[in-house]
């Protein structure tokens, strides 16, 4: 699907902007790196701002509320030494802030309240991350050909039956959440097929790789709410490039029908189709948040979760940091692909 | 064989009157259903996990209470808070949008600037963090909603306000001297409601689908509320003993979401403009 558009050759098109040399070409899209790298890194730094003001300045006795029913008057006094709560806000943050420049992310609040032995957010996260990133992986990786093909399929047989139940069938699920999904997925897959196990069946320590039947219904819960955007997008932009005469020249012309649709409608509706495998790379970094809670997949997002609920302070402030920071990158390497693949938005966009 | 999409003509309407009988039932359910319910959503009425018998329909959850009844109770928080988040993202989305779509000066950029940061974050990461900090309560959850949904509507705000504030009546509302916020309430607001409350529907839908997310992680509406969200997660371990512990909360989730996402579809289209960005 992807060579269409590769070797898109200016000639080619119908109605496309006049080639440029590829030295001129170069430059605009390294400043549009450089101006969206450095936006990315200021919203990333009042995005730690703001991470840091909601989960520390908002009332909220941390100590005692980690400590929980075991809190001392002493205990809650040593805890909040050990996480540096008698020092100033704006102190406490630049000290954050300078650990996670330097890869150090501190400590759990909760681990710490325990007296782990090793109470580091670092040790934490490694294999939740990985496990994430497998699962987001997966989805991602099996959700473009299908939403780019059935978005073709439902554009190019628009009005038609196939269409309508496509369409509706996309619009219906799009308005789900993704626990219902899942939900509905289990009663279907465990309940009445007994093909997939609801809760994942591995530990601590385990690849998911080694258990793919557990990875089953995490990753079409994941793909049913993605293909169901990218499938309406993709069908939009299908069904906008039909209008155009060129398409009815085409056709008169006698081409086939393969090569009108591959060589004339497909490859100019890439514009939105790209966009959308973009918005999705960007969903699927917080969509694993209820995903895994639901199969109690040990992610990062479960992770983030547990510590929401035990207002393992530290530890949100970490993941959020790093979720916020996936986000803002992978909506520019999404610009940037966007901006590779379609020369004409090289010109207009800021 | 014709290449050009004939207008699916049949589509439209059926959606949108699917959707409103859809939302109808739903909502009457929800309204009404704590009048007709036959038992008391708290109580038990028999063992865990009963599978349907006379007495109760639909069985009875984890703790032994009725299905059935607390399907009927468990509509009006969702409605309830979903609509609430939605006000205040309006709310909110109008006032900063038209301050800053009036003053076209410094605070224009400070405000859309300080929308954009929101917008660094996916909307369940920000309910998440700002819900570590503040709590868990309906409080927060309804403010915590209405925030992340408020960058989209203010720039829509701005947009529609600087188009409408450079047209004659608004340019004689100012000869004549009046007051800022006359101008903007009087001249502006009534000429900007239709682009504005456009996707109103699909706001709706994703307040609902977060809210009813934050309840089903646990981090909403506290254990004994019957609420769909909150039933959904309760009964999840006890899916093989009763389904309809899970599947009812389930079922009325999805009609009520894709109803409202149907008439939000069908407006969006009357209106000629490009629905593909969907509810996410």
């Amino acid at each position: 699907m992807g060579t269409p558009i590769a070797t898109t050759d200016p000639g080619d098109r119908p109605l496309g902007p006049p080639a440029r040399t590829s030295l001129g070409r170069r430059r605009p899209v390294l400043g549009f790196l450089g101006r969206r790298l450095a936006a990315g890194v200021a919203t990333l730094l009042v995005a730690s701002m703001l991470i840091f003001v909601m989960t520390e300045v908002l009332p909220g006795d941390v100590a005692s509320v980690v400590l929980g029913r075991s809190a001392t008057p002493e205990s809650v006094k040593a805890l909040e030494g050990k996480l540096a709560l008698d020092r100033s806000v704006p102190e406490r943050y630049l000290d954050w802030l300078g650990g996670l420049l330097t890869g150090d992310l501190g400590d759990s609040a909760v681990a710490l309240a325990q007296g782990a032995e090793d109470p580091s957010v670092a040790s934490r996260i490694g294999e939740p991350m990985r496990n994430s990133a497998i699962l987001a992986g997966i989805a991602f990786v099996l959700f473009v050909p299908l939403a780019l093909g059935l978005g073709v399929v439902s554009g190019v047989k628009a009005g038609r039956p196939l269409d309508y139940v496509l369409s509706l069938t996309a619009l219906a699920v799009n308005a789900l959440p993704e626990f219902v999904i899942a939900t509905f997925l289990i009663i279907i897959f465990f309940n009445w097929l007994d093909l997939f196990p609801p809760v994942v069946g591995f530990g601590p320590g385990e690849s998911p790789l080694a258990h793919t039947d557990s990875l089953v219904l995490p990753v079409l819960t994941l793909l049913a709410a993605a293909i169901a955007t990218g499938l309406r997008m993709v069908r939009a932009g299908i069904v906008e490039v039909m209008r155009h005469d060129y398409v009815a020249m085409a056709e008169l012309n006698g081409f086939s029908r393969r090569r009108v649709i591959w060589r004339y409608v497909v490859r100019n509706s890439m514009a939105p189709s790209v966009v959308v495998i973009a918005q999705v790379a960007a969903y699927l970094v917080a969509g694993i948040i209820i995903t895994e809670n639901v199969f109690n997949y040990p992610g990062i997002g479960r992770l983030l979760v547990d510590a929401v609920k035990n207002r393992d302070v530290s530890l949100v402030e970490d993941v959020a940091m790093i979720l916020a920071t996936v986000y803002v990158l992978v909506n520019i390497v999404a610009d940037l692909i966007v901006v590779f693949l379609i020369p004409k938005l090289r010109t207009s966009q800021t | 064989m014709t290449l050009r999409p004939r207008l699916p003509r049949f589509v439209r309407p059926t959606g949108g009157k699917v959707g409103l009988i859809l939302l109808t039932a739903v909502l009457l359910i929800a309204l009404l259903g704590p009048l007709v319910a036959p038992h008391d959503p708290a109580q038990p009425i028999g063992l865990p996990g009963e599978t349907p018998r006379a007495g109760a329909p639909l069985g009875t959850d984890g703790l032994g209470r009725d299905v059935l009844s607390r399907v009927l109770h468990g509509g009006l928080t969702v409605i309830g808070l979903g609509l609430a988040a939605a006000a205040v993202s309006y709310a909110g989305g109008l006032t900063i949008g038209l301050t800053a779509g009036y003053s076209r000066r410094l605070l224009d950029a400070f405000l859309m600037r300080g929308m954009d940061v929101l917008l660094a974050f996916p909307p369940l990461l920000f309910v998440l963090v700002l819900v570590t900090g503040a709590g868990t309560s309906a409080g927060v959850l309804v403010l915590a909603v209405g925030l992340v949904q408020m960058p989209g509507i203010s720039r829509i705000v701005r947009a529609a306000t600087l188009e409408v504030s450079v047209r004659g009546f608004v340019e004689a509302a100012v000869a004549r001297g009046e007051r800022v916020p006359a101008i903007l309430g009087r001249e502006i607001l009534p000429n900007i409601t239709a682009p504005v409350l456009a996707d109103f529907g699909l706001r709706f839908t994703y307040a609902i689908i977060i809210i009813a997310s934050m309840n089903f992680l646990g981090l909403g509406l506290t254990p004994p509320a019957a609420d769909w969200g909150l039933m959904v997660a309760e009964n999840r371990q006890f899916v093989t003993l009763n389904l309809w512990g899970v599947l009812a909360p389930a079922v009325m989730l999805a009609l009520l979401t894709v109803a409202v996402n149907l008439i939000g579809d069908a407006h969006v289209k009357m209106l000629g403009r490009s629905s593909a960005a969907g509810a996410r």
